[in-house]
């Protein structure tokens, strides 16, 4: 009886240059001067952080570049209690959409500095920031979102009177 | 069948590498131009579809960024193929065939840049005994290429033809990559790349976008003078084991053209999707063109090679042509696979 063959391996790795493009070029560029950087959409006048370039609802190149403020309110968010592969936080913690104060759109990020059964939907959070030496063009310059102690919002996104 | 024109085409310039702008900013003004040119307004386009491959951008699902283009609010009939967007065209054909919505936007694009496209393209070959192996495109061409060489006699000046007749065609397409006046001694003198291959046998590497907007009937006749008919259109695909197919024929092409009905008219241009030189002339084979049908005025694949995008706008090139008056009978066709494994063919007319 010969053996069986139950498998083989055969690994793959491919390596790709990443071209951010020219409207996600600019929003990592600010992040690395600690501003955030959308881009208005000529048309609904939406705010989109982080731009793409375009606006998903028209289908317009967005070309106005908007500063929106580091601080904004929690939209939704969700507790990771879930250990995985290559996770670097300890569980558990808390991953949200923050709406930043100027912005139509949500950025996902961490929300830390607070118990995580404390986090909740109306929440204001500010950014906080790499130390100067750290600082560069990647959405980790951001280390996460801590609470600032105002009064929550109203939560709601555009056209929900947010 | 329901009959069914392209109304209109667009493309970005294709170059070599595209640094500055991603995916999504490239095809933007490619969309709106081709929306614009058709006279349909975008917001009555009745179904958008895709053509591009996210091993060449490297990201899961970048496809769905691309609906960013389309401005997908409210929300859109849509759809993707994993294949080149001459593919998703003829999902589009299909969908029209239907008879419940009269227009279709078909996109595709694709930057070849971003990986090797050599290592790229080989995941797509068998995964246990050939893709381990990582044989490139180019050397795969070159098996093809000597098989047919050795079969019928062919020569590498032949190949060579085919290359300089494309570049000097494509002098008249402002968004080729590669143009010029060759001399065909010259070509010759070149050393090989893999042999019999020399570089001018093969594509540039090239990013790029193109897009189509589709329509049938009257609508096709209300918003343009003189739509591309798509009088028949068929794709077949051969085995996956390079060894179980005759490398020197290209028996899809064949199957493909006998049901799109190539052969019922003359044919005044053809539109091959020929990555490699002698791949055209085993097209031409396999399509029963003679000597009265321009081939590749475009310049071809030979001249701007954007995957994923070479072979919808082979369709686009030989419809404008027909729009422009310039042909009243063209083939288009669009290739997939290592050595034409996966062939379509597309014959489109005058009124």
């Amino acid at each position: 009886m010969s053996e069986r063959v139950y498998g083989i391996k055969t690994p793959i790795r491919l390596e790709y240059t990443y071209i951010a493009g020219r409207a996600r070029s600019a929003f990592l560029r600010a992040l690395a001067e600690r501003r955030l950087v959308g881009e208005r959409c000529p048309q609904c006048r939406r705010v989109y952080l982080p731009p793409t370039g375009a606006c998903p609802t028209c289908g317009l190149p967005t070309e106005e570049r908007v500063e929106v403020s580091p601080k904004g309110t929690v939209t939704t968010f969700c507790v990771v209690n879930l250990p995985f592969y290559g996770q670097r936080i300890q569980p558990p913690y808390v991953c949200a959409s923050v709406k930043l104060d100027g912005a139509d759109t949500t950025l996902f990020h961490l929300i830390q500095d607070v118990p995580a059964g404390e986090v909740r939907m109306g929440m204001r959070v500010e950014a906080v920031w790499r130390p100067d030496e750290e600082m560069e063009a990647s959405a980790e310059t951001i280390r996460y979102f801590r609470p600032t102690g105002e009064p929550d919002a109203p939560i709601g996104l555009d056209g929900e009177g947010g | 069948m329901r009959e069914v024109a392209v109304v209109a085409f667009a493309q970005a310039p294709i170059v070599r590498r595209e640094t500055e702008r991603n995916e999504v900013e490239i095809l933007l003004p490619v969309v709106r131009d081709a929306v614009e040119r058709s006279g349909i307004p975008k917001s009555e386009i009745g179904f958008t579809v895709s053509g591009s491959c996210d091993y060449l951008a490297g990201q899961p699902f970048a496809f769905v960024m691309a609906l960013d283009t389309i401005g997908a609010w409210p929300p859109v009939r849509e759809s993707h193929v994993e294949m080149d967007g001459a593919w998703a065209l003829y999902e589009a054909w299909v969908r029209l065939q239907h008879g419940d919505v009269d227009s279709a936007l078909v996109y595709a694009f694709g930057k070849s840049s971003l990986g090797d496209v050599g290592e790229v393209l080989a995941l797509q070959l068998d995964p246990y005994y050939l893709a381990p192996l990582w044989p490139d495109p180019v050397s795969l061409a070159a098996l093809q290429a000597r098989a047919w060489l050795e079969a019928d006699g062919h020569s590498e000046r032949e190949m060579a033809q085919v290359a300089a007749r494309s570049r000097a065609s494509a002098r008249n397409n402002p968004n080729a990559q590669l143009a010029g006046d060759f001399d065909i001694d010259d070509l010759l003198a070149e050393p090989y790349l893999v042999s019999p291959l020399r570089r001018h046998d093969c594509p540039p590497i090239s990013d790029g976008a193109a897009a189509v907007v589709l329509a049938a009937g009257d609508l096709a006749r209300r918003v343009c003078q003189q739509p591309a008919w798509i009088r028949g259109i068929d794709h077949r695909i051969e085995a996956q084991a390079l060894g179980a197919r005759d490398l020197t024929v290209s028996s899809s092409t064949a199957l493909a053209a006998e049901k799109a009905g190539v052969a019922s008219g003359p044919v005044d241009i053809a539109e091959l999707h020929a990555p490699f030189t002698h791949q055209e002339l085993i097209l031409r084979g396999a399509l029963g063109l003679d000597g009265e049908t321009q081939v590749n005025p475009s310049g071809g694949a030979l001249a701007a090679h954007p995957l994923m995008v070479a072979g919808l706008t082979r369709i686009g090139e030989a419809a404008q042509r027909i729009m422009d008056g310039v042909a009243g009978r063209a083939v288009a066709h669009a290739t997939s696979g290592p050595c034409l494994q996966q062939n379509l063919v597309c014959v489109l007319e005058a009124e």
